[in-house]
């Protein structure tokens, strides 16, 4: 069952088109990525499902319901998640309150919500009240995913999980990915390190210049000769 | 040497190196003890007694809890809109003549014990602090949120603010004149020596008290409700927090509640230690930019050291200096942390 | 027509001129509009001088004065703000840098009596072009001190520094005695070319001309000085015109824009805006010493951010910001809305006694508060001021997207 589909998007900045009829599709319970090289749309298209940029044409649907052009608040209430590649905490907030933050839109405690978080990111339980400024980077990343999962998504929108982090980090937060997969969240990532993504995706699609490549799942691609020309460092 | 640290393959040029050797944060901060111990020892090299000197000092720290509560609501502001309200000195401004407009109306009480006001300027107080709160949220409701929703240019939002800094001082003006007036005529307002020779009057430690007093609510809530976690949130990073689904626009409206709550409080503060007049607010814009500048934009707890900071060099500046200049040093210390770390005591660098 | 009029007509006929041939078309040449503009103001100012009566006359002249002085003032915020987007909140500090300037130089060092009452720090009795050309030049030092260490850093720091120049140039003209008899007024700034209104004439006139100067009694005066300052606007509005045609004009707007941020690095935005902004101090500055010379006297009340700055963004913003004659129109406007209110608020006087009467002592902050619904109509509702931004055509076609 598709959980989130992407039809025949066109959208931009101003009046630079950057995506052109990107179509894509997550299903339930599956982790799909994204690649491509630089300037190819990638994260344009994440922000345009998150409703940070109005389609200009095609739609966005999630299950059944269109959701092109709304806002995120209302997103997020729909069971759609999105952790930004920088920026992605609140540094002058503990990581307990960057968790609380996330839980906004509910009324309830959220004790509970932070102990499940804590339980996936153990790490993050012995910090739970430094500063997440003062947090190295994969610390962060950890906080800024935990975040996004207090309000337990269907989908969950990572955009450029591992960038800038050491390949030890690298490691790890694919590893998360998947636990976090595992516990029943659909994934949707958008990734520079290719090769890693797709070891990691159930299905891929690859942009360039704003438009769909080539898709496949994650081993058809890393097997396909042009990607591993283009991205693997062949 | 944290592994987990981001890599960085730069190399940075010698010139940058000093820099950001310089704009350090132990740096800066020694360099505010400096500026604030040279401030000192000008004083007491001009021949000024030591017991007014720490007089002055104990002022100043008066004055940077009065200026605190202009600075954090601006900061607050600031960080949530992302825009200079200099509509703020203008907001205080307004707090101490909507105060007086309340004293006006009450009955007029006795002194409470040493100090010059009757049990009507509290009041007062009590009253013209949410009034202008509602004053904030009001110019948000009928300027900036339009501009908002046009999706203004930050520079135009922030032109609109200096409009409503004139307009709200031209009513001012209007329903009061231009001449100074005092909350209270004739009331003696003797010094008393607290100790050391360092000498007071009476209000001025209720205000320091007072001030305290509001700055320890402001800390709870900003650290104990959501809605303040959402404000440092939204201060933060308002891009994020609408991300995260924080309802910015509950935010912002609070901001302004609170912040102009504050600044209602500060103003009215301000004219029971000195007198009213209609530019006092904007001669205090200055001042308030500085110490939210010095504290990082959006930190409401930096605000409070900026003000405390600003407040004490002021004062003890006036020891050697035309008491006027007041204005013009808060400007020499604004012009000190742009040069050396303009992103303030707990900013990042690369700005905030 | 008598003789006095003609001369008047004719000293009119300059600024009405060239207004004429800029209203008329473009595509005509230059020989062209010249001769025409030349006829038609000087028609337009005859019929203007003989129809209207001489008080009218008088006072419309030195509207035009004011106004043109605040036209100069304005073109120099464009340069800032519309072609380049730096908000400089501190308009007055170069305005009153620039005036004090003018006053220090062309004036002479009291002696005797009257030192005891005038005190200033220096007092050179130049030549009145001397003058706004120290003016200009002390403004732009001045924009060059503040700008430096700020424009490297965002905008807003800009516009909170500018404030604070302003309040310490204030401060400075206030308080210290020594540099311009602060806060006692710098009087006898001298009038230039005040000699053509004089019995004696202009020593370095020669006699044709001299002749047809002198029907002109000390007290039309404004319209030899209108000449001036139209003269002025005239030509700073022509430098100005070719200079934002210019490439230096192009980076300014590239600038703005923020655009292609691969192309310019942040010291070359830098430079560019620091550039901006020193020209249009330097601009606000001559604009300062036009203001000096007509008010004969000055102090530093004069420079009041209300009239000083404020003014001046309104007329920028009405016009039409990042339009040079937007700025000119957007001027005048707004100098006649001050003005034109202060004689609505006369004629309502008794209306305002019976609310209250202090309330009619207080007109100018009811005019002010006027103003100040003015700007926030048009930042709410028409930000691009009645004329709006000239869109300029590039010889070369730009590149779109990438």
């Amino acid at each position: 069952m598709a959980l989130l589909t992407i039809d025949g998007l066109t959208t931009g900045y101003g009046e630079m088109e950057v995506l052109r009829e990107v179509s894509l599709q997550v299903d339930e319970g599956s982790i799909v990525s994204i690649i491509g090289p630089n300037g190819a749309g990638k994260s344009t298209a994440m922000k345009a499902a998150f409703g940070l940029l109005k389609p200009w044409q095609g739609s966005i649907r999630l299950g059944e319901r269109e959701i092109g052009g709304l806002s995120a608040d209302k997103i997020v209430r729909l069971g759609m998640c999105y952790v930004p590649q920088t920026d992605n905490v609140f540094p002058s907030l503990t990581v307990e309150e960057n968790l609380e933050m996330g839980a906004f839109v509910l009324t309830g405690p959220t004790k509970a919500r932070k102990e499940r978080v804590f339980e996936l990111f153990p790490r993050l339980a012995e910090r739970r009240r430094q500063r997440a400024g003062k947090m190295s980077g994969g610390e962060r990343q950890m906080v800024a995913m935990g975040r996004a999962l207090m309000l337990d998504p269907q989908l969950l929108l990572l955009d450029e999980p591992s960038a800038g982090l050491a390949p030890l980090l690298v490691d790890m937060i694919f590893e998360k990915i998947r636990d976090v997969n595992a516990s029943g969240v659909s994934v949707l990532m958008v990734e520079q390190n290719a090769k890693k993504s797709l070891e990691l995706a159930d299905h891929a699609y690859v942009l360039v210049n704003g438009a769909n490549r080539m898709d496949g799942t994650g081993s058809e691609l890393l097997a396909d000769p042009e990607v591993g020309r283009l991205f693997l460092g062949g | 040497m944290d592994l987990m640290s981001r890599t960085s393959g730069q190399q940075l040029r010698p010139g940058e190196r000093v820099k950001r050797l310089l704009g350090s944060r132990r740096t800066f901060v020694v360099l505010l003890v400096l500026v604030v111990l040279a401030v000192w020892l000008l004083a007491l090299a001009q021949g000024v007694p030591g017991q007014r000197v720490l007089s002055l000092m104990v002022r100043g720290v008066m004055l940077g809890g009065i200026l605190a509560l202009g600075a954090i609501g601006l900061s607050l502001i600031f960080g949530v809109l992302r825009i200079p309200n200099f509509a703020h000195g203008d907001m205080m401004t307004s707090g101490a003549y909507l105060a007086l407009l309340v004293l006006s109306l009450l009955p007029l009480g006795a002194p409470l014990g040493p100090f010059s006001f009757g049990y009507e300027f509290l009041v007062a107080l009590v009253i013209a602090m949410p009034l202008v709160g509602l004053l904030g949220y009001g110019l948000d409701r009928l300027v900036f949120r339009r501009l908002r929703a046009q999706k203004s240019p930050s520079v135009i939002m922030a032109m609109a603010a200096l409009g409503s800094a004139f307009l709200v001082r031209s009513l001012i003006y209007v329903f009061w004149g231009a001449d100074f007036v005092f909350y209270y005529t004739g009331r003696p307002r003797p010094a008393f020596e607290i100790f050391a020779g360092i000498r007071v009057r009476p209000d001025q430690l209720f205000i320091l008290g007072l001030a305290f007093a509001m700055i320890v609510l402001v800390y709870l809530l900003l650290e104990r409700t959501k809605m303040g976690k959402a404000m440092r949130a939204t201060a933060d990073n308002p891009e994020l927090a609408r991300v995260t689904g924080i309802d910015t626009e509950s935010v912002i409206r609070w901001t302004w509640l609170i912040g102009g709550a504050l600044a209602g409080a500060g103003g009215v503060m301000y004219g029971l230690d000195a007198q009213l007049r209609p530019e006092m607010g904007w001669w205090l814009l200055l001042p308030l930019f500085a110490a939210v500048i010095l504290g990082t934009i959006g930190n409401a707890y930096g605000a409070l050291v900026g003000a405390l900071v600003i407040g004490v060099v002021w004062q003890v500046s006036s020891a050697f200096l035309n008491p006027a200049y007041g204005p013009g040093v808060a400007f020499m210390v604004l012009i000190l942390v742009l040069l050396f770390r303009p992103q303030g005591i707990f900013g990042r660098p690369g700005g905030p | 027509m008598s003789d006095v009029a003609f001369i008047k007509s004719l000293m009119l006929a300059l600024p009405l001129a060239f207004l004429a041939g800029r209203m008329l078309p473009a595509r005509l040449p230059l020989a062209v509009r010249l001769p025409v503009g030349l006829v038609v103001g000087w028609l337009v100012a005859v019929a203007v001088t003989l129809v209207v009566p001489a008080g009218l006359m008088a006072y419309l002249v030195s509207f035009a004065v004011v106004g043109s002085i605040y036209a100069v003032i304005a073109l120099g915020l464009n340069v800032q703000w519309g072609y380049t987007g730096l908000f400089n909140i501190g308009i007055a500090a170069f305005f009153a840098v620039g005036a004090f300037t003018t006053a220090l130089v062309t004036t002479t060092q009291p002696t005797g009596v009257a030192a005891g009452f005038t005190q200033q720090a220096f007092g050179l009795g130049a030549p009145f072009l001397v003058g706004v050309l120290a003016a200009g030049l002390a403004a732009g030092v001045l924009a060059l001190v503040v700008g430096g260490p700020t424009l490297r850093l965002r905008d807003d720091y800009l516009a909170i520094a500018t404030i604070g120049i302003a309040e310490l140039v204030r401060l400075v003209f206030q308080n210290e005695r020594w540099l311009a008899n602060g806060p006692q007024p710098l009087r006898g700034i001298p009038q230039p070319l005040a000699c053509l209104v004089r019995d004696s004439g202009c020593a370095w006139l020669p006699a044709p001309l001299a002749s047809l100067f002198e029907p002109l009694a000390s007290r039309d005066y404004t319209y030899v000085y209108m000449l001036i300052t139209a003269l002025f606007v005239i030509v700073t509005f022509l430098v100005l015109e070719r200079a934002i045609r210019s490439p230096w004009g192009r980076l300014l707007r590239a600038v703005r824009e923020e655009e292609d941020a691969a192309a310019m690095n942040g010291k070359d935005v830098a430079r560019v805006k620091l550039q901006a902004f020193v020209v249009g101090a330097v601009i606000m500055g001559i604009g300062g010493a036009l203001y000096a010379h007509y008010m004969v006297s000055i102090d530093y009340s004069h420079f009041d951010p209300l009239y000083a700055t404020f003014l001046i963004w309104v007329m920028l913003m009405l016009g039409g910001s990042g339009n040079n004659r937007g700025a000119i129109l957007g001027a005048f406007v707004i100098w006649g809305v001050w003005t034109g209110t202060a004689f609505v608020v006369d004629a309502i006087r008794p209306a305002l006694a019976a609310l209250s009467p202090e309330l009619p002592a207080r007109g100018p902050y009811l005019r002010l508060m006027f103003i100040a619904f003015v700007l926030l109509f048009i930042l709410l509702f028409r930000p691009k001021g009645l004329i709006g931004e000239e869109r300029f055509v590039s010889r070369h076609s730009e590149d779109r997207g990438r």
